[in-house]
């Protein structure tokens, strides 16, 4: 344990107060990144026509824009229900993936044996184009149903799952283990007070990359085939009609889910487990 | 003149040791014999410093006094049960060289800690770490956060964890390992203030010497390679001690006896400037690797 | 005391793995007892509730007699959805299509090596950027602040939704697969690089300055050295991803000589044969395998006695 700072108490306090004590600190850091977006926004609006460029691939934001508005909710590439029914297979995939993923790393730590089988495994699976399996998937379930889809999402989100929660449970301060084992405790206690609040930072370090891997699923799962009415089909073949404008609002929808879940699974980290934050430097 | 090792007659010791042998092996070879043939009574509320140089032992006893590892051959009997029976009913506190201390609870409850563990309600939870934080000085940082605080501070915290449940004996294996020397000597003090306040029996690690004359009944000063008892030393310095003790002359002919005794025993006090062998050795064999 | 070392250190993990022969070969025996584990389930579903089962490679009729009759009929595991591994197993060794004079295997080799030189290519691009941009945000912080938030966010976008647009745009030829094996490659070594080339430990830094050295030397004497392990762990993160993203990008667009076009033909016919499909997923897993396995190798010898970085 490092030798800390003195008298920092922003770890302090209900939880409402932390948080916008921590917004205030940070908002000062974002403006060059602010700058950054307004500039490229300019520059793609305005220098694009300035060059008469096609709107072969990069169309101005202000096309984008009028192509969301046009196929909001209606016509052939209708944006919300796919971007809900996408968001449904993802999360479907997000939800049984983690849980799966949360079980087997909770045999794996309390069985050594069984760990040494399976964290080499939810390691070693990164290697492997699991996404490969999605053509698979499709025909197990048919195109149609976006379980194939889930299936995809749920086995991306497994393996990090499993990698990070098994190492979480498993890497305590070994001062830690002897301290327990002086208080005589049983390895449930163990488990309770000591591996689970240590694991949770890897918790939500897994959740950070499973929110954007059951994105990912989903839609490559599609790109594979299914209904034309989820974002991954749009996004195939809007860019096989070469109407790139709505290909970039689909890519544009895809990208805000992801934001979203990401900025969902941090503000749980925030509320959750606040001492991890000032740990990392960023509370 | 008694013998310095053992109890005075009558008296039944808290802590006996008898023969303890601790060989560390892997498969059939012998990596190194750590201990050989300790003998030592510890009398109740005693104050006991062991001191010695690198790989003398000296964290293996008291990991095995602890009940963290056993001894190879030979007895330890604790306030009259095994080690392994006093640790299940939990006779005693420990205080690591890492303070150990969680990040995830509060300064007050990672006190409270032992007392979840040991099934007490929780209004005799609060009561007593409030009453141990008091004790360590430290009633103003009950909602802090372990990070926030320096290390002489988070051994405090230790302190009073380890202390907590009440227990009659304490095993501290250099808790100021990591400290500086103001800092240390200041824990000094209040390591003494407290064991005067609870009665404890302490057994206490350290490779400083002043260290352990200034805390202790006996210094119990050891050899290496194996671990032995060179001798024992009676610290006859009145108490109560306070930094004014440090400037006595008896204070410097003891210092000086301890370090002749040390320096006769092979060993320099150079090589405990790295993190004692026996603890970390153990661990690792104990653990192995994950694949 | 704790010693100064280059790096500034994380936290103790209790039991870090040591590579060793005996490590090794324990771990090659735990995959081999993988393999057999999953067959023996595999099948061992589909005596219990598979279709028939028959001589292997044949199809129903008098000459071919019932050899076992599982006493269950589960829809999920007859021939169709989990075919009999023997029966891929053969399946490599079928002509690629009807009449072709190369088998599966030959076939499916020669794809997996044309996606594997996209990614490949994709792959240095990739990093070379991501070093590249890492020793910019390193060195000017202005910069850094303005574009790696962007950096950051992209990772939480479904960056594999840009392929398809990127191979329609440019026509479905391999320089569009490579741009998006690039793609995906330079975020995961960007951010590896700038924390790998940030990790020294302040005091190292605070030397370098009294020996009065330049920017330059300090680059390539000390950050570059202390960065290569993060280095390592985001390549093998990216030796995966590139490959991923040949397969993607091959797919829709239609790039006629790789597995991605294989994966999507298998997938039409999978009717009349699944086990080919299953050849085509064996195949990109082996090709994911051993390019990571390669990365792995590059890492020992770079790396040769040096500490894993930890784990980012």
């Amino acid at each position: 344990m490092s030798a800390g700072l003195m008298g920092r108490p922003t770890a302090n306090g209900p939880a409402i107060v932390r948080l916008a004590r921590a917004g205030r600190r940070s908002i000062g850091e974002y403006v060059p990144a602010l700058v950054v977006l307004v500039g490229g926004f300019l520059l793609l609006e305005y220098g694009l026509a300035a060059v008469h460029i096609e709107s072969f691939l990069l169309p101005r934001p202000t096309a984008v824009a009028a192509a969301i508005a046009d196929n909001w909710s209606t016509g052939r590439f209708a944006l919300v229900p796919s971007a809900l029914a996408t968001l449904e297979e993802a999360v479907i995939g997000l939800v049984v993936g983690t849980i799966a993923g949360v079980t087997v790393a909770f045999a794996s730590a309390r069985w050594g044996t069984a760990r040494g089988f399976l964290l080499p495994i939810a390691i070693g699976a990164n290697a492997i184009p699991i996404i490969a399996f999605a053509p698979l998937f499709n025909n197990w379930f048919g195109l149609l149903n976006p379980l194939a889809k889930a299936l995809m999402a749920a086995v991306l989100v497994f393996f990090p799952v499993v990698a990070n929660v098994t190492r979480g449970l498993v890497q305590v301060e070994p001062g830690a283990l002897e301290l327990m084992r002086s208080y005589a405790a049983s390895e449930w206690t163990i488990l309770r007070k000591v591996r689970i609040p240590n694991a949770l930072p890897y918790f939500f370090t897994a959740m950070k990359i499973a929110t954007t891997l059951s994105l990912i699923g989903a839609i490559v799962g599609e790109y594979f085939g299914g209904s034309s009415s989820v974002l991954g089909r749009i996004i195939v073949q809007s860019a096989s009609a070469l109407k790139f404008d709505v290909t970039w609002a689909a890519i544009l929808f895809g990208a805000a889910i992801g934001i979203v879940f990401y900025a969902i699974v941090a503000l749980a980290e925030r509320l959750v487990i606040p001492w991890a934050a000032v740990l990392r430097g960023d509370g | 003149m008694t013998d310095p090792h053992s109890a005075p007659s009558g008296a039944v010791p808290v802590v006996r040791i008898s023969g303890v042998d601790k060989t560390f092996t892997r498969g059939d070879s012998i990596l190194t014999k750590a201990l050989e043939a300790i003998d030592l009574d510890v009398n109740l509320g005693e104050f006991i410093s062991f001191i010695g140089p690198s790989g003398c032992g000296k964290s293996t006893l008291l990991r095995i006094v602890g009940d963290l590892t056993s001894p190879t051959s030979g007895t330890v009997t604790v306030n009259g049960k095994t080690a392994e029976r006093a640790r299940r009913d939990r006779d005693y506190g420990m205080v690591f060289q890492a303070p150990v201390l969680f990040d995830w609870r509060t300064v007050e409850d990672n006190v409270k800690l032992p007392l979840e563990i040991l099934g007490q309600d929780a209004a005799t939870r609060t009561k007593r770490a409030r009453e141990m934080l008091e004790l360590v000085e430290l009633g103003d940082f009950l909602k802090h956060h372990p990070y926030q605080l320096s290390g002489g501070m988070q051994q405090r915290v230790a302190i009073a964890r380890a202390l907590a449940f009440q227990p009659s004996i304490l095993l501290m294996d250099e808790p100021f390992g990591a400290l500086d020397e103001m800092t240390r000597e200041r824990m000094n003090g209040e390591v003494l203030r407290i064991w005067q306040q609870t009665g404890t029996t302490i057994l206490f690690v350290t490779h400083s010497i002043p260290e352990a004359v200034f805390l202790s009944s006996r210094v119990v000063v050891m050899s290496a390679r194996p671990g032995r008892i060179a001798k024992v030393i009676d610290i006859d310095l009145p108490r109560p001690r306070n930094e004014d003790s440090r400037e006595t002359r008896r204070y410097f002919e003891l210092v000086t006896e301890v370090r002749e005794v040390l320096r006769a025993g092979g060993g320099s006090l150079d090589d405990a400037a790295t993190v004692d062998a026996g603890g970390s050795l153990e661990r690792a064999l104990a653990e192995g690797p994950i694949g | 005391m704790a010693t100064v070392t280059a790096t500034r250190g994380g936290r103790a993990a209790s039991g870090v793995a040591r590579p060793n022969a005996s490590g090794r070969g324990r771990r090659t025996v735990l995959w081999v007892l993988l393999a057999v584990g999953i067959v023996a389930v595999w099948e061992g579903l589909k005596a219990v509730g598979g279709t028939p089962w028959r001589t292997p490679g044949s199809l129903p009729g008098p000459n071919n007699p019932v050899l076992w009759n599982p006493p269950f009929r589960w829809p999920l595991v007859n021939d169709l959805n989990l075919p009999h591994v023997w029966n891929i197993w053969l399946a490599f060794l079928d002509p690629w299509q009807r009449g072709a004079d190369r088998n599966v295997a030959q076939f499916l080799f020669d794809a997996a090596l044309f996606t594997w030189r996209e990614a490949a290519l994709g792959f240095v691009c990739g990093a070379g950027i991501g070093l590249i941009l890492a020793t910019i945000f390193v060195h000017s912080r202005w910069l850094e602040r303005a574009f790696v938030p962007y950096v950051v966010a992209s990772q939480t976008v479904p960056i594999l939704a840009i392929g398809p647009m990127i191979t329609y745009a440019f026509g479905g030829n391999v320089a569009s697969v490579v741009i998006i094996a690039t793609y995906l490659t330079f975020f995961p070594v960007t951010i590896a690089m700038i924390r790998g080339l940030r990790s020294l430990d302040p005091r190292a830094l605070e030397l370098t300055r009294s020996y009065a050295a330049s920017p330059w030397d300090v680059y390539r004497k000390l950050r570059l050295p202390a960065s290569l392990p993060y280095l390592f762990t985001a390549l093998k993160i990216a030796a995966t991803a590139s490959i991923v993203g040949a397969i993607i990008g091959e797919g829709p667009g239609g790039i006629p000589n790789g597995l991605g076009r294989v994966l999507d033909t298998y997938n039409q016919y999978y009717i009349t044969g699944p086990e080919k499909l299953w050849a085509a997923i064996i195949a990109c897993g082996l090709l994911g395998v051993t390019f990571f396995l390669l990365v792995r190798l590059a890492e020992v010898l770079v790396l040769r006695g040096r500490p894993a970085a930890a784990d980012g």
